[in-house]
């Protein structure tokens, strides 16, 4: 058999079979009217395309990580909020008012009259004492938030307590500064939540924890209509909110991969991206038809310096380390978008956040420090660090300015959790990595780099400090001091002056603070990103 | 019949074996890997005592060897345990995301075999000619090309710049919500519910990340069948055939071919359950909530229940797979029976 006739054969084969195949295909990429006629998204929905993964309970008693807690400020609300604008200002959520005792050991709330849960039941202080109750009843990870305060199950029961239907009171067993207090109110575990929807679905006493994890009974701008994890989550506006959204639902989508987010979001298909990173935010940056919302969130960006480690235990090591990195240069090539430079503490827009920065590279003094302490010839040590970017690049950036006065770094890199845990058991030498504040009250970050009353490997009081075995008397008297001032003035200033002792003199080198954009479509307004995964999206509307 | 017996115990005592070990190792692995899972469950910022608490309550403050037994008599009563990040059963869980994976692995496969198997037959007919050639080169493409390129490149051309294909995810934002449960097959339940909208819409999210991973597997399934034809092509009978006068295609399907098949189902059973176990990067990609993305997601939180639940059920479908290779290599193959 010849050669062409032998293609032949195949090629009528073939052909017949490609043309099947071809012509069911037709009708499947030509389908493109049916896209165009929703390619924007419904004036009255927002669509948010955002990584939902680590999301664990809806229920605001339990949940501690920050994409459950924002669904939280937009599901339920709390006794009292701190004021977007001027974070050392409390306003009032649910509580119209309230009043602190002369002694600092009680405050009584006056509940709002018109508030109603989404089922249309008004709030009333009995639901306010059940949810607080019931976050101290359960004991879940938040619950330290308001069990710091002293209340223990047993207890709880009469030291909040509603003794009206419009009136709250908690007893304090110390004197207690009211800031500190409301503070710690004013968190995700604050939440109110309707006593008669969740304790109708109770079941084996878990007051209806099972059942809240993916519903919700609140009375918050919007409330939950469905969790699908990994999937999406769908919010409702409530009907019955005092501050109407002009949004009717919002649909967050799981979009894991930020280069999808962004393409959705040139798209159309979604209205906001919260994911994007340096890379993706460069395209947009300068951009008419997009919106950046930034804003800094309660996440630095630390060194720790583990004390166990003789030469990083000097001083004069801490301070040679200090002075030796390269800020500006960190955050400019590497991080531009996404962090920005901060070395206090506090994080910048928590009430009483030292933003000086008075650290800046300076070889000459940082050799100058090494000399001092007696290590001219520099030393070894190991790093780890995260393995998931920019990490790696800021570790590379430390590594050769520290090179620079003798140090030399080899760099560890490892899953986050295993970094930590790694941390959690003291047994690293340097660790870059990131820390972030529970509540909205300076001493959440005070107590983590500062308070360690019991140094040894089985602590029960194990903070952020306590992992690289650092101890400081001054320190931690002076951090107690700040929390127990019941002056809200007064409390700031020795939270200042904390921070600037810290900040010379500790083993830790605090970097960056981490910012959160979100990129909105220029039609997009109102969006607001919390400093403490508290943004809410009621303001939100689309032209 | 005694044999027939025996046959089948043997076979059950190998795939109990199997599980078994699997069992052990993805535990160990789970345990020994240096992240304490407690800190998935109750976050970094937990105090102290939460943390060991919880740990308690978790059982992780026991022995390797009594965790280890626990867990296996659990398992034993069908209780896989439960994801600390989803707090579901993992049962529930993977009921949930292995249909996703399914309903993409199948069509996949189903693509990728339609278009392979014959290109391969092609190819191997046509050796050495410019066809070939080029069979060779797009299928090299196929197997180099990392795939989030190709997934990204796709999403890019067919998604942003032409519009053809809708966006990540499996339906669009308006059919959110309205397809209710049924066999958690998003196609069989829209068509279940007469929503012929969603289906299609179903559908049309299914195309890029099936053509992603159809296009993977072809390249595989083209240059195995490929060899396996060139390997049958030299055989003696084919050279009678021919030299008996018959078409070549006779001699191709009728002759070369059934041989081939043999060889092909165990490569197709291969593909299939690397597919099943669903494509991690893809997934990621198209933002798809199957197998892969879950075991990523509970890997790196040492989320340590659904690992070993997502293992063992991948685990049994390997040898599943396997098993229907082999009953099919009987009907395949008359020497066997």
């Amino acid at each position: 058999m010849k050669s062409s006739s032998k293609l032949r054969g195949i090629m009528t084969m073939f052909t017949r079979r490609t043309f099947l195949a071809g012509s069911a295909a037709i009708p499947f990429f030509s389908y493109t009217s049916l896209l165009d006629a929703y390619a924007d998204t419904p004036k009255d929905m927002l669509v948010v395309a955002q990584q939902l993964d680590n999301m664990t309970s809806l229920d605001p008693h339990e949940g501690f990580e920050g994409v459950g807690t924002e669904m939280g400020s937009n599901i339920y609300q709390r006794l009292v909020r701190a004021n977007r604008d001027k974070p050392t200002e409390i306003d009032g959520d649910l509580a119209e008012s309230w009043k602190a005792s002369e002694d600092g050991k009680s405050i009584t709330f006056k509940i709002r009259k018109e508030a109603k849960f989404s089922s249309g039941n008004q709030v009333t202080a009995e639901d306010a004492a059940f949810s607080l109750q019931r976050a101290v009843i359960m004991n879940k990870t938040p619950a330290f938030i308001i069990t710091q305060f002293g209340f223990d199950k047993d207890n709880v029961a009469s030291a909040i307590k509603a003794t009206d239907a419009g009136t709250l009171v908690i007893t304090l067993a110390e004197p207690t500064s009211p800031s500190f207090l409301l503070y710690c109110l004013s968190a995700n575990v604050g939440s109110i939540v309707e006593k008669k929807a969740v304790m109708a679905q109770e079941k084996d006493g878990d007051l209806g924890n099972n059942w809240l994890r993916n519903n919700s009974a609140g009375s918050g701008f919007f409330s939950l209509r469905a969790w699908k994890p990994s999937e999406s989550v769908m919010l409702d506006v409530n009907p019955h909110s005092l501050y109407k959204s002009k949004m009717k639902r919002i649909i967050f989508r799981h979009i894991v991969d930020p280069s999808a987010q962004l393409l959705m979001l040139q798209k159309g298909d979604v209205d906001v991206a919260r994911n994007l990173t340096t890379e993706q935010l460069r395209v947009l940056q300068n951009d008419a038809n997009y919106n950046l919302v930034s804003q800094g969130v309660a996440t630095l960006v630390v060194i720790s310096l583990n004390q166990k480690n003789s030469n990083l235990a000097k001083p004069e090591v801490w301070q040679a380390v200090k002075w030796a990195l390269d800020y500006d240069g960190i955050q400019k090539n590497i991080v531009p978008l996404t962090h920005k430079v901060h070395q206090s503490f506090l994080p910048g827009g928590y009430p009483g956040a030292v933003m000086d920065k008075p650290f800046k590279r300076d070889v000459a003094k940082a050799k100058e420090l090494m000399q001092k302490a007696g290590l001219a010839d520099g030393f070894d040590i190991a790093m780890d660090h995260y393995a998931n970017q920019p990490y790696p690049d800021m570790a590379q950036a430390i590594q050769a300015n520290l090179a620079d006065i003798g140090i030399r770094v080899k760099l560890q890199a490892a899953e986050n959790r295993a970094v930590l845990t790694k941390m959690r058991a003291r047994q690293h030498e340097v660790a870059l990595t990131a820390w972030g504040a529970d509540y909205f009250d300076p001493h959440t970050n005070a107590e983590a780099f500062c308070i360690n009353p019991d140094n040894s490997d089985d602590s029960k009081r194990r903070t952020f400090c306590w992992r690289s075995a650092y101890q400081s008397k001054e320190m931690n008297e002076a951090a107690e001091t700040a929390l127990r001032e019941i002056d809200a003035t007064k409390r700031i200033a020795l939270y200042d002056k904390l921070q600037r002792d810290h900040m010379d003199n500790s083993p830790f080198t605090i970097l960056l603070q981490s910012v959160y954009t979100a990129a909105c479509r220029k039609n997009v307004d109102g969006v607001w990103i919390g400093i403490l995964s508290n943004g809410t999206y009621e303001k939100v509307v689309k032209a | 019949m005694n044999k027939r017996l025996k046959a089948l115990a043997s076979l059950l005592a190998n795939v109990a074996l199997t599980l078994l070990g699997l069992a052990i190792i993805t535990f160990l692995i789970g345990r020994v890997m240096p992240v304490d899972p407690v800190l998935a469950a109750v976050g970094d910022n937990a105090p102290h005592e939460v943390v060991e608490r919880i740990r308690a309550e978790m059982g992780l403050d026991q022995p390797l060897i009594v965790q280890f037994f626990r867990y296996l008599g659990q398992v034993f009563h069908g209780d896989f345990g439960v994801s600390i990040l989803t707090k579901n059963a993992v049962t529930t869980d993977i009921a949930r995301f292995f249909p996703a994976t399914i309903e993409l692995a199948t069509a996949a496969l189903i693509l990728s075999m339609l278009i392979g198997v014959p290109v391969g037959v092609w190819a191997a007919v046509r050796q050495g000619s410019w066809i070939d050639q080029t069979i060779r080169v797009i299928c090299l493409a196929g197997h180099s090309i990392p795939v989030f390129v190709l997934a990204l490149l796709a999403l890019y051309v067919f998604y942003y710049l032409f519009g053809i294909t809708p966006g990540p995810g499996r339906q669009s934002v308006i059919y959110q919500d309205m397809v209710p449960q049924i066999t958690g097959f998003l196609t069989i339940d829209s068509l279940l519910e007469g929503d012929y909208d969603a289906f299609w819409d179903a559908l049309r999210h299914m195309a890029q990340p099936v053509f992603v991973l159809a296009y993977f597997s072809m390249a595989y399934i083209t240059r195995m069948t490929r060899a396996f034809m060139l390997d049958a092509m030299r055989g003696e009978y084919v050279i009678t055939a021919r030299a008996k006068g018959l078409a070549l295609r006779t001699v191709i399907w009728r002759h070369a071919f059934p041989n081939v098949s043999v060889q092909l189902v165990t490569v197709l059973a291969l593909t299939y359950s690397g597919l099943l176990s669903g494509s991690v990067v893809t997934e990621t990609v198209y933002s798809w909530p199957g197998l892969g993305q879950y075991l990523t997601t509970s890997l790196k939180n040492a989320d340590m229940n659904p690992v070993v639940g997502a293992t063992l059920l991948i685990g049994a479908i390997c040898v599943g797979l396997n098993l229907i290779a082999d009953l099919l290599y009987r009907q395949l193959d008359p020497r066997v029976r």
